[in-house]
């Protein structure tokens, strides 16, 4: 080992009190419930992860194609499919905990106000469950998901609900189809969320030329992928400016210098999303390079970066 | 943990073989291939997704799939040269399962839905077992593989005659590979029938596949594999049962069972077309559920 190796930098990060070896967090929906990747690597490595959106119901989703790709990124209209609450505290959550020793971040979702509540107050019994991540985001479901997330009032009351069954760390995950994400950021804070996450999929849709119809069976689906990140930079900065909350950034990262360049922007921690699904070792990879990319970038200590974009 | 998951697979060819039809070799360790009617999942560069392409032969280093230019990322494909290296996740999906059939086995393909066949028919002479290969076409131009599936009656060589000496001396057949007792001791030899049939008539039987298998049975129609168009695999559980194994296609995410993208509503519940399938048994799916 070199001189320079030894001084390793330090890339643990703190989210409401819960420190995470580093800040690399698989997103919600592209992890499953860790099991495909835990047959590819230890998914010990990462900081922890975001499990598949869970609703009250277990739910089949939208009907297939619900996949197709853009330039760049991809779009999906999955609209989470889960096996349900009871199912994921039954079966998911304890095969889990034989592969997986860290707290979890729980992605939570709902159709109603109530069944945000019951979810949460269900998997706020769960010690594996170290933060609720709520998803008011979701652009692939009608009278749910994303109608929650696109108005300060709305986030607002999501937030205060779940807020009053758990006391676990609640952090609201934000929609990116909004015109002011940072106003519903706020909303969020002073109706006591713990956190934001952001940003989920924007919507987008794609037709196929030869036939003039819809590639996915929905019409619409979320985009992600590298394109989106230009916009997940953006967001995540106003939202910084916005609120004191941490801030879990996301969308398009792909690569070390792409968790460094969010967290310059004022992420806490970074979600890894569509990139999981193309190389399926993209995280490891991650977490492999980032103590040499700061020490090349002559970063120290990784929570020092947190925002420093906005001094700049 | 999943070994050779992720390779660095090397062309070393890549031809066209029919209309918009390209088979494409690789160097590379083909033995995470396990079952017939499993996949690859291919990075091709300038595109975000994989393409998921099912194998068409596997045997030791040498890896054989055979695609249409559907779109823009097999298009690429089609124009890479030999030696062009590529970024594959192998050894995807669960597959055709060749103890299932009896004495004979009917394969039915359609399209690029033929290519995965190869390889089972190929399993199953080694198993000893006749196979009836149904191949349909839209016209002429587009079939593949009919002579390929007729070479293989040539594997029964060793067969026919110390077939069996030869399995239980262990010189040509593993344990796993045991030949279909039965026929050989009735002493005749197992075979490789193949009908093709085109919709336009253009060659071979006019029609569907369908046609040709109630031309080809009077009575009792064998255990059967198929893969091919949604249309054609209706078509068959309609009129042949539910006596046989389907493979499925779905627009994919990841292809190992992580973005949920490829979900079919199956007898025992929601499956993933990508790491459940993409073969099921016939009475499992396209059903009303």
């Amino acid at each position: 080992m070199s001189a320079q190796e030894r001084k390793t930098a330090d890339i643990s990060v703190t989210l409401s009190g819960l420190r995470l070896d580093n800040p690399i967090i698989p997103a919600s929906g592209t992890f499953g419930f860790g099991e495909e990747f835990a047959q590819l690597y230890d998914i010990n490595v990462l900081g922890s992860f975001s499990f598949k959106g869970t609703t009250r119901e277990k739910r089949f989703g939208n009907p297939t194609p619900r996949i197709a790709e853009c330039e760049g990124g991809m779009l999906n209209s999955v609209g989470l499919a889960n096996p349900g609450i009871d199912e994921v505290i039954g079966e998911e959550l304890p095969a889990l905990r034989k592969i997986f020793k860290k707290p979890v971040v729980a992605n939570i979702s709902g159709f109603s106000i109530d069944e945000y509540v019951y979810n949460c107050e269900k998997i706020d019994k769960e010690d594996q469950v170290g933060i609720i991540e709520v998803n008011i985001s979701c652009p692939n479901v009608h009278d749910g998901g994303m109608a929650f997330g696109t108005s300060p009032e709305s986030a607002a009351a999501v937030t205060k609900a779940v807020k009053a069954v758990t006391t676990k760390p609640v952090y609201m995950k934000l929609s990116p189809n909004v015109t002011d994400i940072a106003a519903i950021a706020k909303a969020c804070e002073e109706a006591g969320a713990d956190g934001v996450s952001l940003i989920n999929t924007l919507m987008g849709m794609r037709i196929d030329i030869k036939t003039g119809r819809h590639i996915l069976a929905n019409k619409t689906g979320g985009m992600s992928g590298p394109c989106i990140f230009p916009l997940a930079v953006r967001m995540v900065y106003q939202v910084y400016e916005a609120v004191k909350i941490p801030i879990i950034g996301m969308g398009g990262v792909s690569s070390a210098r792409d968790v460094i360049e969010l967290m310059y922007a004022g992420a806490t921690a970074v979600q890894v999303g569509a990139a999981n699904l193309v190389d399926p070792y993209v995280c490891p990879k991650i977490i492999e390079e980032l103590p040499k990319l700061c020490a090349e970038l002559g970063i120290e200590k990784l929570t020092d970066i947190i925002g420093k974009a906005h001094n700049n | 943990m999943k070994k050779d998951f992720m390779q660095t697979a090397v062309i070393t060819s890549n031809v066209r073989i029919a209309k918009a039809t390209f088979e494409m070799k690789f160097d590379c360790d083909a033995t995470a291939i396990t079952a017939p009617g499993q996949f690859i999942n291919i990075d091709v560069p300038g595109y975000f997704l994989r393409r998921p392409i099912s194998v068409c032969d596997a045997e030791d280093r040498t890896l054989t799939i055979i695609y249409k230019v559907v779109g823009q990322g097999t298009d690429a494909m089609s124009r890479m040269s030999a030696g062009t290296e590529l970024n594959i996740l192998t050894g995807l999906g669960n597959g055709f399962d060749p103890e299932r059939a009896k004495g004979r086995a009917l394969l039915v393909g359609g399209g690029c839905g033929v290519a995965p066949l190869f390889m089972l028919a190929k399993k199953l002479v080694r198993l000893g077992k006749a196979v009836d290969v149904v191949l349909g076409f839209n016209t002429k131009d587009e079939i593949f593989l009919e002579k390929e599936f007729l070479d293989l009656n040539d594997l029964y060589e060793f067969g026919c005659e110390g077939f069996d000496e030869a399995y239980y001396a262990g010189e040509i057949y593993d344990k796993e590979t045991q030949p279909d007792k039965d026929r050989l001791q009735r002493g005749k030899k197992p075979e490789v029938r193949v009908a093709v049939t085109t919709v336009d008539g253009s060659y071979g039987i006019k029609g569907f596949v369908t046609d040709a298998i109630a031309q080809m049975y009077g009575g009792e129609i064998p255990y059967y594999y198929a893969c091919g168009p949604l249309p054609m695999l209706k078509a068959l559980k309609k009129t042949v049962g539910n006596g046989g194994e389907l493979s499925l296609e779905e627009r994919m995410g990841c292809g190992f069972g992580a973005c949920v993208g490829c979900s079919v509503k199956t007898t025992k519940g929601f499956k993933k077309v990508c790491a459940d399938g993409p073969v099921f048994p016939a009475a499992e799916v396209l059903e009303e559920v």
